[in-house]
């Protein structure tokens, strides 16, 4: 296990090291830097600009400054922001998305597991249909059509909510909603593959003849097989759902990560887009890595091995 | 046991009932922020955008703009009707009869938001720091108009005292400045002209260098109507009245909170729900139903812009001027502006808009579609036969593709000209620019002060805001000349001259003069139509 774990840790260090690189050498050579605008400064002032920010000196000094810097934890100054730092934003806007994605994501397990479930067990019956047409909806039918569908209705029509903004507790609710029903309908979808496949199997005939209930059967026996490929569609959707979604940010002006990371890239803030990079690439190898121990815990037939 | 199993159901079907007539009377609703701001006069304006810095020497956009002139003031200030200069930090001020030097006359009783005198020395300092060249400032060049100020920003001396602008004692502030310019004090408005508390900034982290944390609200100094008291980035910027500023007692808002919102479709929707007093901006698409159903919460002012598409003079075909001209004058900007936008934009015959600070171009550059293909035939491409493929680019952005397309068909049916459509995300566009690797190009300018020269001086031969490659000695002298001339009606003759230079070699084909189209709460007062969208904030009130 500590072999498996510390081989992986290994393989991801080093993954991370080429995105970094990657970004790295591609943001600069995208057209454009952080300094062009509508209206132009003046060659002085660029010189200036470009000095502050060590952008005079040779690319591959540069590249080896931005290690340097990155080894002791520091992210640079952002070119957009010029008197914030990456380290200051991503630390201002991670526990927006964090606390969003984990409303949502509470929210779509609930719903997608309970649905998904009860549409295994009821197969082929009007509560099996009903499950699986919410499932389609919510499957089809975009983010950014359900948003301002909902605002419409409960912020501008009832007057319930803000129509956005991330100011009081009641704030959260409608962006929690919505993108945590994005996220249910695939839960439900996959809970029910993985149900009715477990529910067919030897060892759920034998726990009914021994005379458990069917909710304990349920329960106790089938979810733990019938959740393994949602778990590991979660490894790499929560990494998703906790660095923002970019759509619900912008719906409901949430400050959060996501609007950043797409943001910055418009903006060619060099160091933040390094920044964003790195963190979304350090979760997700992260999260991969605990989905795979999880699965070994969950299902006896995976093996740990490197 | 059955009739007490009714009542209940009967009861909730009352209720139910009753559910959509109580939120349509409106008595599940809370009170909206707009109802509460009018009660407390807090304005909720949205801005756009989140601002970059509060630093006023580290700005350049609109929303930042749009901040800061609550929590500063300037030596001078805008009167809220046709924003000419009005009294600000200075209660007066002399120019000298060749108009060089300006000496200013500071009020005793303007106040830091800790007490603090404003003095002479503060401006100085402030002055100063922008022009320190490792601040890095992207405004630094507005301040060339003071005397030796060019030369220790590009370092040729890093004697300040050479620089025209002296602390003659607390409250006498004099500026000497390199030429006559009948637009500085409008100039003195602007942010980097704005006082920045220099002797307090080192609490905070270098003075002359960027990463200073000064403008956080627990550490900000400022001298204006209103004091930060909150920033949190993209979600709100709260600025409370300030105790200390010296005409207080004529302020009438509590407090101002601003909302940086990027989605024009958000903002609307937060607009609707009585989030916001007024928008920063309105969609496109909704200005119809806006006009036909809610007229009295539209506004459509207009707005010191200009948008146009630049040639690229250096390169065949449009070196040649008869090609430039043809194309301007076969665009017909009345059904542009009528047909297209939608927006109530002023069809454009000129660069500069009519009305700036009272001038208005006599040369034209209109449509006449039998001289354009004249042209168009003298160049050797009759009905555009012969003609090299061409190409107008523009930044990715719905509206920048129907105007393209709209010009594409006016080509194509008037003087059989074909171009295409090439789209680029903004920056690349911006770097194509600056290349010359384009040959039809979107552009806009937008005014920083009201005069002409703001716009005029971009196609200068030695502006860094020209790309066209296209100069002109006779325009460049005018303009030169203008710059050095007090006298009104002189210096308009010159801006005349040069217009009519510029229009007739078109390096451009100026399309609109912008609009700001926008939404507001009747409930907001003394916002007044200005041309720089500028709104002093200690003459806007709310009514109930």
């Amino acid at each position: 296990m500590l072999r498996f774990i510390t081989s992986r840790l290994l393989q991801s260090l080093l993954a991370l090291f080429l995105v970094i690189t990657a970004t790295f050498f591609m943001i600069r050579f995208v057209p454009g830097g952080p300094f062009t605008a509508e209206k132009a400064v003046t060659p002085e002032i660029l010189r200036n600009l470009e000095a502050h920010y060590g952008l005079d000196k040779p690319l591959w000094r540069q590249y080896l400054d931005y290690l340097g810097s990155l080894a002791r934890g520091d992210l640079g100054p952002s070119f957009k922001y010029p008197n914030r730092t990456v380290n200051e934003i991503i630390a201002d806007k991670v526990p927006v998305s964090a606390e969003l994605g984990g409303l949502a994501l509470g929210f779509a397990l609930v719903l997608g597991v309970g649905l998904g479930t009860v549409a295994a067990v009821r197969r082929n019956t009007w509560m099996d249909y009903t499950a699986s047409t919410i499932g389609m909806f919510g499957i089809s039918i975009p983010t950014f059509v359900v948003g301002p569908l909902l605002v419409l209705g409960f912020a501008i029509h009832l007057g319930w909510f803000n129509a956005s903004g991330w100011y009081g507790p009641l704030d959260r609710v409608l962006p929690a909603f919505v993108l945590g029903l994005a996220y249910a309908a695939p839960i439900s979808r996959l809970t029910r593959g993985g149900m009715l496949e477990v529910l067919h199997q030897d060892f759920i005939r034998t726990a009914r003849a021994k005379g458990a209930s069917e909710f304990r059967v349920v329960t106790r026996h089938a979810l733990r097989g019938g959740l393994l490929p949602v778990v590991s569609f979660l490894g790499p959707a929560v990494a998703g759902i906790l660095t923002g979604s970019f759509v619900i940010e912008t719906i409901f002006q949430i400050p959060g990560i996501g609007r950043e990371f797409v943001n910055s890239a418009f903006n060619r803030d060099y160091t933040l887009v390094l920044g964003t990079v790195i963190l979304y690439a350090g979760l997700i190898m992260t999260l991969n890595l605990v989905v795979d121990i999880i699965q070994a815990w969950m299902n006896p037939k995976v093996r740990l091995e490197g | 046991m059955r009739f007490s199993f009714r009542r209940p159901t009967s009861l909730l079907r009352i209720l139910i009932a009753s559910l959509p007539l109580l939120a349509a009377t409106g008595c599940l609703k809370r009170e909206s922020q707009v109802q509460n701001g009018n009660r407390d006069q807090i304005l909720h304006r949205g801005i756009g955008y989140e601002v970059t810095e509060l630093d006023p020497h580290l700005v350049t956009g609109i929303a930042e703009g749009n901040v800061l002139r609550a929590l500063f003031e300037g030596l001078v200030t805008e009167d809220p009707v046709d924003l000419h200069p009005v009294p600000g930090v200075a209660e007066r001020w002399e120019m000298s009869p060749d108009g060089l030097v300006y000496t200013f006359y500071l009020r005793t009783n303007a106040r830091w938001s800790d007490g603090a005198p404003v003095t002479a020395a503060d401006f100085v300092a402030s002055f100063r720091r922008i022009l320190t060249p490792t601040l890095a400032a992207d405004y630094a060049n507005m301040l060339y108009i003071l005397q030796g100020a060019e030369a220790f920003h590009k370092g040729a001396t890093t004697d300040f005292g050479q620089v025209g602008a002296v602390a003659l004692d607390d409250h006498r502030l004099r500026l000497t400045l390199e030429h006559p310019a009948s637009y500085f004090l409008a100039l003195l408005t602007n942010p980097p002209w704005l006082p920045v508390p220099v002797s307090s900034l080192a609490k905070t982290g270098e003075v002359y260098v960027r990463g200073n944390t000064w403008t956080r609200p627990a550490s900000i100094r400022s001298n204006g109507p209103f004091n930060l008291k909150k920033w949190q980035t993209h979600q709100i910027i709260v600025a409370e009245k300030s105790p200390t500023y010296w005409d207080a007692a004529n302020v009438r808002l509590n407090a101002i909170h601003f909302y940086p919102i990027d989605s024009v479709d958000a903002e609307e929707r937060m607009f609707r729900a009585g989030q916001l007093h007024l928008s920063e901006a309105a969609p496109v698409s909704k200005i119809d139903s806006y006009r036909r159903d809610s007229a009295a919460v539209l506004r459509i002012d207009p707005y010191l812009g200009t948008y146009f598409y630049r040639f690229n003079t250096r390169k065949p075909p449009f070196n040649d001027v008869r090609v430039r001209r043809a194309l301007a004058l076969a665009v017909d900007r009345e059904a542009l502006v009528s047909k297209v936008l939608r927006g109530g934009q002023r069809p454009a015959f000129a660069l500069t808009p009519p009305g700036t600070a009272g001038y208005t171009a006599q040369a034209k550059l209109g449509t006449d579609v039998t001289a354009a293909r004249e042209l168009l035939k003298a160049a050797g491409f009759p009905a555009g036969k012969g003609l090299p493929p061409l190409e107008v680019l523009y930044n990715t952005s719905e509206n920048h593709r129907i105007i393209a397309e709209a010009l594409q068909g006016m080509w194509r049916q008037e003087l059989g000209v074909e171009v295409s459509l090439v789209n680029q995300e903004q920056k690349v566009a911006q770097a194509a620019r600056r290349t010359g690797d384009y040959q039809i190009l979107r552009s806009d300018w937008i005014g920083d002060y009201l005069d002409a020269s703001t716009f005029l001086e971009v196609f200068r031969g030695d502006s860094g805001n020209n790309y066209t490659g296209w100069a002109n000695a006779d325009y460049d002298a005018a303009l030169f000349a203008a710059a050095r001339t007090t006298e009104a009606a002189a210096r308009h003759a010159l801006f005349q001259k040069a217009e009519a230079i510029l229009l007739e070699a078109a390096p451009i084909i100026p399309l609109y003069h912008y609009t700001h189209v926008f939404l507001l709460q009747p409930s907001v007062k003394g916002w007044n139509p200005t041309l720089l969208d500028h709104h002093p904030y200690k003459h806007v009130w709310l009514e109930k």
